[in-house]
């Protein structure tokens, strides 16, 4: 399982696109940081004449957390499409399914190996707001709350991509469909506002909805139970498609 | 005979919605056996390949690698398989020892264990010089090689090989069977192709498989008794007008013309009479220019069977 993991994750590395991932991730958040920083920095005397003022954390952190949120929902996809479409195209799926590892080893291995590359990720990006406690102090419960969230977001954008990579042959297919479903999930809350009666499903059914709550630094067990029910059940049904491989086709 | 049973696979049968693409097989393959598996494209020899490696499940049958069944024990069944599928399941963007090892890895070799695995390997393949080269950028022999390093890697008992020779050059295909030989030493090895002296040099028993059944299993030792001459064939500038003579020759059963001067004496396969043919033809000056002991090669034993079966088909189809 692990070395399905870690040859997943230094084979994102032969190819520039890991590369280049990481390069305009950083290149878009640090941007989008720099600019909240800027404004902070521009309205930080107003700020302080509120009765409650935001610190910096939750001025500046928080909507970074936000943003890079919307700019690996445009990644991730990327990421997990080749997964196993690829290896079926190549059909060098045959050399896991004829080695001694079980269906849920595949898929875990898979898993786990984009999700290195994810928290490599998500650890350049959170060196940014902690760069401010050089100057200035950070409240760390915020912090870790919005992490957390950003981590858990993640892990189901893959865990999405992942069943919908075992569903095409095609990996460019699969990034699309992934893309599509991400963003329906991610907007899905809109609809509550013309269902009044719905509008608690759909708002349950957002990924971003149950973010959102902590990203204000409110770690709520509904919230984390979400997001790994949604991470188990793709996980699941990635495996059931994968075992249905061997059974017809 | 008191070898092992290695593969055991009983009463397979695999549909693909009503067609079935394997139907009801059974055969049973012995340590140090090399196997070939005959058939015409499409007659079900790769998806008797993957089932044997557990890459599909048969819908009904059991299969048995060295004891542990592939559905119930796929763990420990697929420990003792090295499968190289048709397409060589390589990653191209990788260099062939990273390939290699990843293949140990995977295969469960321990540590310790894994250089001497990829340097035994390779030094069996000859791959020595080339291991430090992207797979991608490997010509298709070497490409190949690799499938079949892959596939050994971890010495399973049973290697299973799709079309092995496949768009290699005849020197490379030589090189390629000589070691699937030298493999068939310790391992069990079944290969599939559709070359058929490919069969004659590298294997110890053939199975024609034919719409999904197998529909000839015999060892070649038996196999070359049944292409045994049974037919000479003589050409006559001055042929009498009956061969009665020939015909009362001991183990001859009877002459017949196969035109252009050609004739074909037919005669038991122990009693081969050759020599009384060309002193009878010296005697009455018949002008005798050719003899030609007429073996059936297994490529007329092959299309023999195949097409009965076809015309067989043909003939039912209508109703």
């Amino acid at each position: 399982m692990f070395t399905i993991a870690a040859k997943e994750f230094r084979s994102l590395f032969f190819s520039p696109l890991a590369w280049s991932i990481l390069a305009i991730c950083e290149f878009i958040i640090a941007y989008l940081f720099l600019g909240q920083l800027e404004l902070f920095l521009q309205l930080q005397s107003q700020l302080s004449a509120l009765q409650r003022s935001p610190g910096v954390t939750e001025f500046v952190a928080s909507p970074v957390f936000a943003n890079a949120a919307v700019v690996l929902l445009l990644i991730v996809p990327l990421l997990t499409m080749r997964m196993i479409s690829e290896e079926r195209k190549a059909q060098t799926i045959s050399l896991l399914f004829s080695a001694p590892v079980s269906m849920m080893e595949i898929v875990l291995g898979k898993y786990l190996g984009i999700m290195a590359f994810l928290l490599l990720l998500v650890a350049l990006v959170a060196l940014m707001p902690l760069s401010l406690y050089l100057g200035s102090t950070l409240d760390f419960g915020l912090l870790v709350a919005a992490l957390i969230g950003l981590v858990l977001m993640l892990a189901s954008f893959t865990a999405l991509g992942l069943y919908i990579s075992t569903i095409c042959n095609q990996p460019s297919v699969a990034a699309v469909i992934t893309f599509g479903a991400l963003v329906m999930l991610w907007i899905i809350e809109w609809a509550g506002g013309y269902f009044e009666n719905a509008k608690a499903v759909f708002e349950y059914l957002s990924l971003l909805n149950h973010y959102q709550s902590l990203l204000r630094g409110v770690i709520k067990l509904s919230d984390i139970a979400y997001y790994l029910l949604f991470i188990i059940s793709f996980l699941i049904l990635s495996y059931r498609r994968l075992d249905a491989d061997r059974l017809q086709s | 005979m008191n070898q092992e049973i290695l593969i055991n696979a009983q009463h397979i049968s695999r549909y693909y919605g009503a067609l079935a693409a394997v139907d009801d097989v059974s055969f049973e393959v012995r340590r140090g056996e090399v196997v070939g598996f005959l058939g015409p494209n499409g007659a079900g020899k790769s998806t008797t390949m993957q089932l044997i490696t557990g890459n599909l499940a048969p819908n009904m049958g059991k299969i048995e690698i060295n004891g542990f069944d592939i559905l119930d024990q796929p763990k420990l069944a697929k420990a003792e398989l090295g499968y190289l599928p048709e397409q060589p399941p390589l990653y191209r963007d990788a260099s062939v020892d990273e390939y290699l090892l990843f293949c140990a890895k995977l295969n469960r070799i321990a540590k310790s264990q894994q250089q001497t695995a990829l340097d035994n390997v390779k030094q069996r393949c000859g791959l020595t010089e080339v291991g430090k080269r992207l797979i991608g950028a490997l010509s298709k022999g070497f490409q190949q090689r690799v499938g079949i390093a892959q596939a050994i890697i971890h010495s399973p008992a049973v290697v299973i090989l799709d079309e092995p020779t496949v768009g290699l050059d005849p020197i490379q295909i030589r090189e390629i069977r000589h070691l699937i030989r030298e493999l068939g030493n310790d391992h069990s090895v079944i290969l599939s192709t559709h070359i058929l002296p490919e069969v004659q040099a590298t294997c110890d028993r053939v199975q024609i498989i034919h719409h999904g059944k197998i529909v000839l299993s015999e060892s070649i030792a038996g196999l070359s008794e049944k292409m045994q001459s049974t037919q000479t064939i003589i050409a006559l500038r001055h042929p009498p007008t009956s061969f009665s003579e020939i015909e009362s020759l001991p183990g001859v059963d009877f002459v017949e013309s196969a035109g252009d001067a050609r004739f074909n004496v037919h005669h038991h396969p122990e009693q081969n009479p050759a020599e009384e043919i060309v002193s009878l033809a010296v005697q009455n000056a018949w002008g005798l220019f050719e003899l030609v002991p007429h073996r059936m090669s297994l490529e007329e034993i092959f299309v023999d069977i195949t097409h009965e079966e076809f015309d067989e088909a043909l003939e039912v189809e209508p109703l």
